[in-house]
């Protein structure tokens, strides 16, 4: 779990040390554009330039690898959905296996979709693998007026995250030893699953009200207005990476646009 | 330094018929450092949250007047994993100062002064959740001084930490030269902390107000009464009265990866064994090895004479042969009522109805608490919700019992009802297992100590520097 929530970029390369909100909006800006389109041109362009940031935001491949591993999940779920159930068979037949008949329409279909997930996805995986979730916190309060109740609140809550895992381990232990396990029935497993998160629920929030009072107990949401131990600045470069983000994707539409490739997604 | 006076004091809880506490005249004078005593339910943490303006009007019912004059209020709780706040130890000591408007500029020199003041030895970049328990509770006392408190409440501040973090959070409150007040249990350990104790009464008032030596002079007989552990006063001590019958569980060479180094360990019928060793070692990690619940990555473990190890059991026969007994309580509740709790084991054991009801009646008398048999398990007190875990773990008859830390946080009474009981176990030639930092268990009840080896030394911390 931890590992997952840790920055793991190198923080000193050009972009990962701009402003993590403006990181984050770079990455919506880029990202929705391209849901408008079911081409498979789009995603590529989009992919290209993605792949070509990777050593300016500090981000090794291996690391993106590691991340994006469920994407190729989902991208295998594509194509055994296309090739079962695709409408359009029209192109070439490549294969027959038994009812279903794989032609070249179906195969670009299903890799349009694939480059879209992946298009889409890997901004937001780049941007979060560079950002400590202390920085947008104060990013969220300093430049975005996001009332410091609820970032503050969010990053403390986050921090017992990985405790779950911990507490999970231990109800499961005691469960057993309370003479409670489910064997190889399905019906009894899922209520010892639903029996544990409960429980993992109400400790949980047990421990979120203990937490809420120490900070209660420092001062924290008492009206008086708060300073900043870190600041947060956003800068000119901050601006030009969020029109960077929108002016790129924009560009990969129209190339498409120009190119007779674009497939809206509407109509 | 702050001066406080209570007039009168009560407060009472939106619902609640009874006062958490009432009737409370006290004045604490400019740098007095008091330790707050009295039964469990006098209104010791009700008391220290209305110090601290944590008890907001709209919640409850208030009498009398409460004044402090001088700078704020501070507050260390017991637990340090839900004081911390941020990621980076430094940044946790900045939160107050944040909410309470310090100036950005003089932020970081008064982190870097409280950080000082409780010994803090690691850069301030240090991630909280690689610190110990003891470490994390120091750096929590320093995120409360950085407010510059004139008042400091300490709500129970070791009642988590193992024996080496409660020194290290000792050493820091010693340094600390505000007006203090301290609820601790553990006298003996809180006395070099304080010069003035004040005793409240269960019904209200103030029982008792002095010196220590004054006080509990007068009052230490009724205090170790109430379960306070007032130092002088000897504990029982149970000898085996016979000689330990045969091996119930072996273990050859068992290890854990990362937890538990290769251990070879016996834990016979009709003897107390005590295994001990310092923090990281694998004691727990031993005792859920021992118990059935965890397998161990190498090594053997045979019990009962059964072919299969004890963590290859159905879950209904291990309750039959080893009760466990966890370090903490609420992880072992499962229902929502004291005498379901109790009936659970001996029902999926499938015994007769009849049968159950008499288990769980012998029970509730044995271990004090028929009058709570109708109550929710999760709302008991501390030595309560123990008495019941060890409870539940009677109640399929184990022949062997493993407990983790089962003295741990208890006062004095819960402590002597529970060496006790263990002590009548043994005798009627069940075998116990226990995992422990309380040496005063360790005289008391064990026949054997097992040592676990101390795991590799860590290299000492390099002193902090800004």
């Amino acid at each position: 779990m931890t590992l997952l929530l840790q920055p793991v970029a190198d923080p000193s390369a050009p972009l990962a040390r701009r402003n993590p909100v403006a990181k984050l909006g770079a990455a919506l800006l880029f990202s929705l554009p391209l849901i408008a389109t079911l081409d498979p041109l789009t995603p590529a362009l989009a992919l290209a330039v993605e792949l070509a940031l990777l050593p300016f935001f500090g981000v090794r491949f291996g690391v993106l690898a590691r991340r994006a591993w469920p994407l190729a999940l989902g991208a295998a779920g594509i194509l055994a959905t296309m090739v079962l159930f695709a409408a359009d068979r029209t192109g070439t037949l490549l294969a027959s296996l038994g009812p279903f008949t794989v032609t070249t329409g179906v195969l670009s279909g299903a890799l349009g979709l694939i480059l879209r997930v992946f298009a889409v996805a890997l901004p937001g995986i780049i941007v979060f693998a560079t950002i400590d979730p202390t920085d947008l916190a104060d990013a969220l309060i300093q430049n975005t007026r996001v009332p410091a109740r609820f970032a503050i609140g969010a990053l403390a809550a986050f921090r017992l995250v990985p405790l779950l895992a911990e507490e999970w381990q231990m109800l499961t232990l005691a469960r057993r030893a309370r003479g409670i396990d489910a064997g190889r029935n399905p019906v009894a497993r899922l209520r010892l699953f639903a029996s544990t998160a409960f429980a993992l629920l109400v400790g949980a929030l047990r421990r979120g009200g203990r937490l809420a009072t120490a900070m209660d107990a420092r001062g924290f949401d008492s009206g008086a207005p708060r300073t900043y131990a870190r600041r947060q600045h956003f800068r000119p470069a901050d601006t030009a990476l969020l029109a960077a983000a929108a002016l790129t994707s924009a560009a990969a539409l129209t190339t498409s646009i120009l190119t007779g490739f674009f497939h809206p997604i509407l109509g | 330094m702050a001066e406080v006076v209570l007039r009168n004091f009560g407060w009472r809880h939106a619902g609640r018929r009874s006062w958490a506490v009432r009737g409370v005249d006290l004045r604490i004078g400019h740098g007095e450092r008091v330790l707050l005593l009295g039964p469990s339910g006098a209104g010791k943490s009700t008391l220290l949250a209305a110090l601290a303006g944590l008890l907001p009007a709209d919640s409850g019912e208030s009498e009398g007047t409460v004044e402090i004059d001088g700078e704020g209020v501070g507050l260390l709780f017991q637990d340090p994993q839900t004081q911390l706040v941020m990621a980076r130890s430094g940044d946790d000591v900045a939160f107050g100062p944040e909410n309470t408007g310090v100036p950005a500029a003089q932020i970081w020199p008064r982190v870097s002064d409280a950080l000082d003041r409780v010994g803090f030895p690691y850069p301030i970049t240090r991630r909280t959740a690689a610190l110990s328990g003891g470490e994390q509770q120091r750096l929590a006392l320093a995120g409360v001084l950085a407010l510059r408190p004139g008042l400091l409440l300490l709500d129970e501040p070791t009642a988590n930490l193992d024996p080496a973090g409660g020194e290290l959070i000792r050493e820091a409150i010693a340094r600390v030269g505000t007006t203090l007040i301290l609820v601790e249990h553990r006298v003996e350990q809180a006395l070099p902390l304080i010069d003035r104790v004040v005793v409240l009464a269960p019904g209200g008032g103030v029982a008792a107000d002095g010196s220590p030596e004054v006080v509990f002079a007068g009052h230490g007989p009724s205090l170790a009464e109430q379960g306070v552990w007032v130092p002088g006063y000897p504990l029982p001590r149970h000898r085996a009265v016979a000689t330990p019958a045969e091996a119930l569980v072996r273990g050859e060479a068992v290890a854990v990866r990362d937890r538990l180094r290769p251990v070879s360990i016996e834990a016979r019928a009709g003897e107390a064994l005590a295994v001990v060793g310092p923090n990281g070692a694998g004691k727990s990690t031993l005792a859920l090895v021992l118990g059935g619940l965890l397998a161990p990555t190498s090594g053997t473990v045979t019990a009962f004479a059964d072919p299969r190890p004890p963590h290859r059991w159905r879950a209904a026969t291990l309750t039959g042969r080893i009760g466990s007994v966890f370090q903490s309580p609420e992880h072992q509740f499962v229902t929502s009522r004291v005498a379901d709790e109790l009936a659970l084991g001996p029902r999926r054991l499938g015994r007769p109805a009849a049968e159950v009801r008499a288990t769980v009646d012998e029970l509730l008398a044995r271990l004090r608490l028929t009058a709570l048999a109708e109550a929710n398990p999760y709302t008991l007190s501390g030595g309560e919700a123990r008495r019941l875990s060890v409870a539940t773990a009677l109640a399929t008859a184990p022949r062997l019992l493993v407990l983790d830390e089962p003295t741990f946080g208890q006062d004095r009474a819960t402590w002597i009802d529970l060496v006790a009981l263990l002590a009548g176990l043994r005798d009627e030639g069940h075998g116990i297992v226990a995992v422990t930092h309380d040496d005063a268990f360790v005289t008391a009840l064990a026949d054997r100590v097992h040592d676990l080896a101390p795991a590799a030394p860590d290299p000492l911390p390099r002193r902090r520097r800004a």
